[in-house]
């Protein structure tokens, strides 16, 4: 019901939304919870174990019971909290853990097995047979057990992560936080104040009361005013801080109005040179008999509705307490002209005077009601119970000061026995401050002066000055409470709501003998659900303190993490979706290989060709093959660029390469190439390529596609720590360069008539390498072949990329030949038995790829040492050899294992396996690469190929490993 | 003999351009990477002086406002951009020609630190980065430099290859600054 005169939000204006796909209206600045009270619809959940009727408990983000499915199709939100979910028109909510509806939820029948489901069921019942666990009984919980469901769907919405800078982080903008605000942003520091509601105030909203002599809501208004003014403040609304980690950082999901391509949330990192805490205080429930029934809610919420919102909670109240500000609610309620039946204070002591009855040590012993609250049972100090007849009834436990922040870096709370609360440690997280509620401060006068205090300590550590400003005046009521944790009695009272846990089940868990709280927590499950506990923990521990003979302060608090509330994985992992997922690098030939059809395929973060179809080709294989003729047979053209290059300068650059490379660079002539082997410390190979002197003091080193970047840390390793005396410095240019590699009998035709010089094998022999011009433009040419044909690399800077591939491959093409893509590279290589990190898997050595003749003697070089372990040099060890099919299976596959021909196919008798394989059309069968023990020495024998994943067997020939022109006479020309 | 067309790393992605901010690719300079040798920073500083007027930077800094420009670019090298090396400066320190191997952008705006805040760690305030200012950092996946040329204009390079990517990047967080309003 809705009470005219009363809340803060625009009437003028109607919102339609549904629930459960009835029409319903709401107002701007309603949340879907406020709407549904001003509504009269009390029911709005399932509880998550046993099914129950829940109704709205709070007003805030810890909200337990009130969550809810939001939008429909891909767009779907499940698990949204009503009370923070700000109301649109066209909001269309539905209930959850429900089948087939809310008022007729089936499985509402766990409620009545509840004697047999309490803490521990789980562990003691289904333990066996111990299969059934994985198969049937935790697939039947969950599916029992519930949240709401993602759609399946990829999430069509858009999310976003951010980064934000400041002096003062204030976290809360209720009185305190807006007073430190004020404080800080007056004196010009850096201000970033993020509140998790949508409207700043905090519980000025909520409350009727008066700062400066007028409404509470004004003056947070006009602070708010003053602060956007200000340029150096940032007011960031609808933003939760939710954790705090090293170094001053806090992480805070913003929620987001709706709109077209405007992310639904963004997951800030804030960096804050320090942080003042006005969190606020949350309220906690009493536990008695069906403390749960829908209608039983928070005082602070109920009165707040009413308040902020103009929404009466019921038409009959009862309001029940252990403390003076429960009265505040009966108060309001009154005042609205709303009929209070009762007011129930615990302590004997209590003094109250209005329009209701007091009753003064009294107790709420039980609720009657069935999805509905109406009637309230109470106890009075003469043992006389009592039915007052209520549909809501305001309960107040007390106020637990939000200390989750102070304690998200190991800190524990401190018990605080006159507000019978626990409060921040002092400097529990380095730079942070907590004010007000947060710090245990509960009255508007006590929440100003910390707040302006908190400020003022926070800046004279970042050495800046604030005035003192007189504060405003309000109320300084004192706080006066007398601890009420449960009222003892039949029936079950309700602790931790989400996840049902009753205070029996906490009292089972001590007579169980899970006495600490952290065993009690993971027994009962209480705090585990997705309000992690925020209404219920201090309750909890409580009681167990009571059962197990300790105070609370020695009974301690379970641990408090990040996040303080749920935070969507897609808000986290925001901008990580498709093309997001990683950076796309491109080479400049992408665009004229994708035109000639050519399929992608990813090489670490590089997308290079696989094969350039052509018409009439219905098969990779048909292209593939092609692509190895025209290399063999006329010419071919790729692009290397991804290669990486690192050029090399300084008077130390060939010492540099001498120990980096376990053979020699130091004897390289200029203008020659070596092909480089080069090992970790471990004495295993890193990574192989071919080095090119450019001058006496220049070289340009080349890696593999894969271990560029590794290459290039190991070169900063060994110059800063190994070797930090060395002049030499090194920079990648594998992004200047453009590589392409043309090879094939007619390559030096194709490039004749390219460049301006004589590419004969006198001018440009094999292995040797210089700077020609090209159309005019400096390029390099590198005499060089992974083919094991005539073969040139051609590189230009790589803005003429494009263009020279174009040119190459119209010019190949002219000659027979064509664009060659990674299929064709890897079967050319494989022919020739050259390596690439297939056979380089990082834990073969240089003598088990038949390398050990490059380990220099005659000199120190990485990886020497090591290599030289006599296990590393066992001529037992699998060694690179090349297989060829000789059975009546004639294909080959890579990472089979390979055994004696009569040997069974176990692990035990394994005697190596295939790295690579590839379908030779030069020699016309099937060609693998891998390793076999004592290899080199077993060419001509037989060796049987079993593949247990892919159920594939085959007899080999072991032969070797280059099948093709072995004496490299077609590279030299 | 045919002549090579040169194409830029962002050639027909830019420029893009909303109420934030607007996003362009410049046209290229000549960038040289510049590694003093060994006890050869001061020869260097000078003839760096005496070449083109520009400073050695320090860490984090810039030399040089108008066409020639040297910015930090990481613990060994700073990058010369806008200007060919004058030769007598490889007797000081090794030069490598970086000029086709970064995509070069500049984002310009009222927006353009909001739309940065999507993509980098950096703190860009004022205080912290005024004009001048240059850093290698985060942008988005990519590692990239990050320069304030002007109190709203910021230079942003990475690996050429990564072009596409740093504009989809860019222009996605600069359509999700303006679509909040």
């Amino acid at each position: 019901m809705r009470i005219d005169g009363k809340g803060l939000i625009d009437r003028g204006t109607r919102l339609g939304f549904t629930f459960d796909g009835h029409r319903y209206e709401g107002h701007p600045g309603d949340t879907l919870a406020s709407a549904l009270l001003a509504n009269d619809v009390r029911l709005v959940g399932r509880s998550f174990k046993y099914h129950r009727p829940r109704g709205i408990l709070t007003a805030g983000s810890e909200e337990p019971n009130a969550l809810v499915t939001l939008h429909d199709g891909a767009h779907r939100e499940p698990n949204a909290r009503a009370t923070v979910t700000e109301l649109f028109d066209g909001l269309a909510a539905r209930s959850q853990n429900r089948f087939p509806s809310l008022d007729w939820d089936l499985l509402a029948v766990n409620d009545l097995l509840s004697p047999f489901l309490g803490a521990g069921f789980y562990y003691k019942t289904f333990m066996w047979p111990r299969a059934f666990w994985e198969k049937l009984y935790e697939p039947a919980i969950r599916r029992a057990a519930g949240l709401g469901a993602l759609s399946g769907q990829p999430d069509p919405d858009r999310h976003e992560t951010a980064f934000a800078h400041c002096d003062l982080l204030v976290i809360g903008a209720g009185p305190a936080g807006l007073m430190a605000a004020l404080t800080a942003g007056r004196a010009g520091a850096d201000v970033i104040l993020a509140d998790e509601d949508l409207r700043p105030g905090g519980r000025l909203l909520s409350e009727t009361l008066e700062i400066d002599g007028g409404p509470g809501v004004d003056w947070a208004d006009t602070a708010v005013e003053e602060l956007e003014a200000l340029p150096n403040v940032r007011f960031m609304p609808r933003t939760a801080v939710t954790g705090a980690y090293d170094h001053g950082t806090y992480g805070a999901l913003e929620r987001l109005p709706r709109g077209p391509k405007r992310p639904v949330d963004c997951f800030w990192r804030i960096h804050a040179r320090a942080a003042v805490l006005a969190a606020g205080a949350l309220e906690r429930p009493v536990g008695f008999a069906d403390n749960d029934r829908p209608g039983v809610m928070m005082a602070g919420a109920v009165r707040g509705y009413l308040n902020r919102y103009g929404a009466a909670a019921g038409k009959a109240f009862v309001v029940f307490g252990n403390n003076d500000d429960a009265h505040r609610t009966a108060l309001d309620l009154a005042d609205a002209g709303l009929h209070v039946a009762a007011v129930i204070d615990s302590r004997h002591e209590a003094r109250l005077s209005g329009p209701f009855d007091v009753h003064a040590g009294a107790q709420v012993i039980g609720t009657r009601g069935g999805r509905a609250l109406e009637a309230v049972v109470i106890r009075h100090p003469n043992g006389r119970v009592e039915s007052i007849a209520a549909d809501c009834l305001a309960m107040s436990g007390g106020w637990n000061p939000s200390v989750h922040l102070t304690c998200h870096m190991g800190a524990r709370p401190v018990w605080q026995e006159d507000i019978a609360a626990f409060v921040p440690p002092p400097g529990a997280v380095p730079g942070l401050i907590p004010a007000g509620a947060a710090a245990g401060v509960f009255s508007t006068h006590g929440c100003l002066a910390s707040g302006a205090k908190a400020a003022r300590e926070a800046l004279e550590v970042l050495g800046i000055t604030a005035a003192h400003a007189p504060l405003p005046e309000a109320e300084d009521a004192p706080y006066a409470i007398r601890p009420l944790w449960l009222v003892e009695g039949k029936g079950r009272a309700w602790l931790d709501f989400q996840n049902d846990v009753t205070a029996k089940d906490v009292k089972q868990a001590a007579q169980e003998n899970f006495r600490s709280v952290e065993h009690m927590k993971r027994y009962t499950t209480q705090g585990m659900a997705t309000d992690q506990g925020k209404n219920s923990n201090v309750a909890a521990l409580a009681i167990l303190a009571d059962a197990t003979g300790r105070t609370i302060p020695e009974t301690g608090t379970t641990t408090f993490r990040p996040p303080y509330v749920p935070v969507p994985i897609a808000a986290m992992g925001a901008g990580g979706r498709g093309r997001g997922f990683a950076p796309e690098r491109l080479t400049t030939s992408h665009a004229a290989s994708l035109e000639r059809g050519a399929p992608m395929i990813e090489a670490g973060l590089w997308f290079r060709p696989s094969w350039f179809p052509r018409g009439g080709e219905t098969h990779w294989r048909q292209s593939c093959d092609r692509e190895v003729r025209h290399v063999r047979e006329a010419v071919g053209v790729t692009d290397v660029s991804t290669l990486g290059k690192i050029d090399i300068q300084g008077p130390d650059a060939a010492t540099l390469l001498d120990f980096v490379y376990t053979n020699t660079f130091s004897t390289l002539k200029p203008g020659r190439v070596r092909y480089g082997l080069m090992l970790r410390e471990d004495g295993f190979v890193m990574d192989d390529g071919t080095t090119a002197r450019l001058g006496e003091q220049h070289y340009v080193m080349t890696t593999t596609t894969a271990a560029a970047g590794q290459v290039m840390r190991h070169l900063d390793f060994v110059t800063q720590v190994l070797k930090p005396g060395l002049d030499v410095s090194f920079t990648s240019v594998t992004e200047h360069w453009a590589q392409f590699a043309v090879a094939g009998p007619k390559a030096r035709e194709l490039l004749s008539g390219l460049l301006d010089t004589d590419l004969s094998d006198e001018a440009w022999p094999f292995m040797s390498c210089g700077e020609v011009r090209l159309s005019g433009i400096a390029a390099r040419l590198f005499r060089i072949s992974f083919s094991g044909e005539t073969g040139f690399e051609i590189a230009v800077p790589a803005r003429y990329g494009d263009s020279l591939f174009r040119l190459l491959v119209a010019r190949a093409e002219s000659l027979g030949g064509g664009a060659y893509g990674m299929e064709a590279l890897n079967v050319l290589r494989i022919e020739k038995g050259f390596l690439t990190h297939a056979e380089l898997h990082g834990r073969t050595t240089a003598f088990d790829l038949g390398m050990e003749g490059l380990m220099s003697r005659k000199k120190d070089f990485v990886g020497r040492t090591m290599a030289a372990r006599p296990g590393l040099v066992d001529p037992e060890r699998e060694r690179l050899v090349g297989l060829k099919p000789i059975g009546p299976v004639k294909s080959l596959t890579s990472g089979a294992f390979l055994f004696e021909p009569e040997a069974e196919a176990t692990r035990e008798n394994a005697e190596g396996y295939t790295t690579s394989v590839a379908f030779s059309p030069t020699l016309g069968h099937f060609l693998a690469l891998g390793f076999l023990k004592n290899g080199p020495e077993r060419l001509g024998e037989k060796v049987r190929l079993v593949d247990h994943l892919r159920g594939y067997e085959t007899l080999c020939e072991v032969i070797h490993p280059v099948a093709f022109d072995r004496d490299g006479g077609r590279a030299r020309g | 003999m045919a002549d090579l067309i040169a194409k830029t790393p962002c050639a027909g992605l830019l420029p893009f351009e909303n109420g934030v901010a607007t996003l362009w690719e410049p046209a290229p300079v000549p960038m040289t990477a510049i590694a003093p040798y060994r006890g050869r920073a001061e020869a260097l500083s000078e003839a760096l002086r005496a070449a083109h007027g520009l400073d050695w930077p320090g860490p984090g800094e810039t030399s040089g406002e108008g066409a020639a420009r040297l910015i930090w670019f990481d613990r060994a090298h700073g990058l010369l951009m806008g200007v060919a090396p004058a030769p007598a400066l490889a007797e000081h320190a090794a030069l490598t020609d970086q000029s086709d191997a970064w995509a070069l952008v500049r984002l310009e705006g009222e927006g353009a630190a909001e739309v940065l805040a999507r993509l980098t760690p950096l703190d860009l305030r004022e205080s912290e980065f005024p004009v001048g200012r240059t850093a290698r950092s985060l942008l988005g996946h990519m590692q990239g430099s990050i320069t304030r040329l002007e109190p709203r204009v910021y230079q942003l390079m990475v690996f050429r290859s990564m072009a596409g990517t740093l504009v989809h990047e860019l222009t996605t967080a600069m359509e999700q600054v303006a679509a909040r309003g």
